[in-house]
């Protein structure tokens, strides 16, 4: 049985793990063992203010995911089987395009002669163009975009789950509406925005081609300072090391989930 | 704070209730009176549509025509949560990220009672359903037959002035089931609440109502009670439906006469209209006929072609000289078993003219 594992495992092994541990080797080795590359992590401010700024983006896109996606994801998994599979099938289809693609289109809505600010111009609701790209504004939008199937699809496999029969129950031991949401259907449905939220933050940690195109070199996310490390300075160690922290910040949330909700659920599996 | 004395049961009525999904009648000009206090059952096959009627109650389905009364109060188009009506569920549809305590609460939360009154009534509710103390457990830590009472009491702790049970002991094994049955009895005496229990269970509907409704493609065939139902039903479906009785086609010969082959048999019921005349025969009103019997018994011969024990009695195949198969039921103590004849052999069965129960032919 165990046989049918060995190609993959091996893949993974070959592509995934060495590359880590060199990654790893890297960081701390440099002429002999040295911890200067971190110790630079912690002192310098611009890597501060990258990891701030990353977190703080993360945090954002995890915020307005959860609030975009609950309602389609609680509206597909009210609807016939039938119909909800539209509505997923909606929210999936840009995953067919490529993320490239998505952010020049996000490029051309939202630039000072972008169709949104042409539009607002035209009928009089701007005078100056609205600045919409080239910041942080515009890598949030884009990668919220690019994101949302992510955070929609783990909470309708969680609130399909919720038996019909528990909102019916609630309504009819007097729960109004809005009771019965929040005192039944919403904390069943926590696991499914748990997932979804740590999905859409340790993705947008690692986001790169976005911010770097809509950020327009004012949003520096942990991601550029590493390509900026290896291809501009060719800074294999400190590239390593910064890397090996992200990957440590992903680890210890996905613990953190892990202990509010079954590794299963976390993965979907469920 | 005493849950007993409080509730204020009322009656129901239902109005000449229809749902059509397009040409299809779920529920079909349903009309029914229910008085306060009374313990009714809807009995009928899946598809019968007793769950539509349930939902029309609850306010979860939206009656394409009719009106649904409780009391003098008309709620045809109330939302659920306005109508106070007690809904104890298949599956009991307890809230699992709740306590007991708080899932029996959740009535009170909702209506905004001052917290300081839940902790009593909670305790009241409870052991009323003989779970006292059973505040802080986790719904997962609940058997079947606990997680029904949680059910129950989180249906009655608001004094609801109606409840309806959509087939509430389905899930339970046969032990706990008869035994949750005497339960619910004794609880509805005590509640004195009005009552509308759904089951497929016929058993179960003649042990608990006052009246039983039997449903059948919609509409309520009959309404009676369970004596009634069983003695004096309607046409061929509820005579089929209710106990195990064999339906055989027999002719009109008389006021109170009917053929079945080339026995004449007297009723003591008048016999029914109509062209198709059934004679429903109940395996536990045949009796093993011999020579100290009443001469007015309907008296019929033929072989016994098997036997077949089941623990409290045993069924008894015949065939009649005609052909046509009946099956009698024996208790089977001694005297019970000693007069059974063995496979092939001759045996008279009778019939008491009260036990001669004449159906017309159902005309759906």
């Amino acid at each position: 049985m165990f046989l049918l594992l060995t190609p993959a495992l091996a893949v993974i092994v070959a592509l995934l793990v060495v590359p880590l541990l060199w990654l790893a080797w890297q960081s701390v080795y440099h002429n002999g063992f040295t911890l200067e590359n971190y110790r630079r992590i912690l002192t310098e401010d611009i890597y501060w203010h990258s990891f701030l700024q990353t977190f703080r983006i993360a945090f954002i896109v995890t915020a307005a995911t959860a609030l975009l996606g609950y309602p389609v994801a609680y509206v597909a998994a009210s609807l016939p089987r039938r119909w909800s599979i539209i509505v997923l099938a909606m929210v999936v289809l840009p995953f067919w395009t490529s993320v490239l693609v998505r952010a020049y289109a996000w490029l051309i809505l939202l630039q000072r002669t972008g169709i949104i600010n042409s539009t607002l111009k035209s009928l009089g609701l701007i005078d100056v163009p609205l600045i919409l790209v080239n910041n942080e504004f515009g890598t949030v939008i884009a990668t919220v975009h690019i994101l949302l199937p992510f955070m929609v699809l783990p909470l309708y496999a969680t609130m399909q789950k919720i038996p019909a029969e528990l909102t019916m129950a609630g309504a009819s031991l007097g729960g109004t509406p809005s009771h019965v949401f929040f005192r039944v259907f919403l904390p069943l449905s926590l696991p499914g925005i748990i997932a979804g939220a740590v999905l859409v933050f340790v993705l947008t940690l690692g986001f790169y081609i976005t911010p770097e195109l809509l950020g327009g070199g004012r949003t520096f996310m942990v991601s550029m300072l590493v390509s900026r490390n290896v291809e501009l300075y060719n800074e294999w160690g400190a590239a390593s090391s910064i890397s090996v922290v992200l990957l440590a910040c992903v680890f210890a949330i996905f613990w953190a989930a892990s202990r509010l909700i079954p590794v299963e659920r976390l993965m979907g599996m469920r | 704070m005493n849950i007993a004395k409080n509730i204020e049961s009322v009656g129901v009525s239902i109005r000449n209730a229809r749902k059509s999904y397009g040409a299809f009648h779920a529920l079909d000009d349903v009309s029914l009176e229910v008085g306060a206090g009374e313990f009714v059952s809807l009995l009928g096959p899946s598809g019968s549509g007793k769950t539509t009627f349930l939902g029309i109650l609850g306010g979860f389905v939206q009656p394409t025509s009719g009106s649904v009364f409780l009391g003098d109060r008309d709620i045809t188009y109330a939302p659920p949560h306005k109508r106070d009506i007690g809904i104890v569920f298949q599956n009991y549809a307890l809230f699992p990220h709740m306590s007991v305590g708080e899932n029996v609460a959740f009535p009170l939360r909702a209506r905004r009672l001052p917290k300081s009154t839940w902790p009593a009534r909670v305790r009241d509710a409870l052991s009323m359903v003989q779970l006292a103390g059973f505040e802080d457990r986790r719904i997962t830590e609940l058997s079947g037959g606990q997680r029904q009472r949680v059910a129950l009491a989180r249906a009655i702790i608001f004094e609801p002035r109606l409840i309806l049970m959509d087939e509430p002991l389905s899930a339970l094994d046969k032990q706990l089931r008869e035994n949750m049955q005497i339960e619910l009895r004794h609880l509805h005496q005590k509640l004195r609440a009005t009552i509308i229990y759904v089951t497929h269970d016929q058993r179960e509907a003649l042990t608990m109502s006052d009246r039983v409704a039997i449903m059948n493609r919609g509409k309520i065939v009959q309404i009676d009670t369970p004596v009634r139902l069983h003695d004096h039903p309607t046409d061929s479906f509820v005579a089929g439906f209710i106990g195990e009785a064999t339906l055989l086609p027999v002719e009109q010969a008389g006021a109170e006469y009917v053929k079945l082959g080339s026995y004449l048999l007297r009723s003591a019921h008048p016999v029914p209209p109509g062209k198709e005349i059934f004679l429903a025969v109940h395996a536990e009103k045949l009796l093993i006929a011999d020579d100290t019997d009443d001469g007015f018994l309907n008296r019929m011969a033929g072989t016994v072609t098997e036997v077949l024990y089941q623990g409290e009695s045993a069924r008894v195949f015949i065939q009649l000289d005609d052909g046509t198969r009946l099956s009698l039921r024996q208790p089977s103590n001694h005297t019970g078993l000693t007069k059974i004849k063995s496979v092939g052999s001759r045996m008279t069965i009778a019939l008491h003219p009260q036990d001669t129960i004449l159906v017309p032919k159902a005309s759906y």
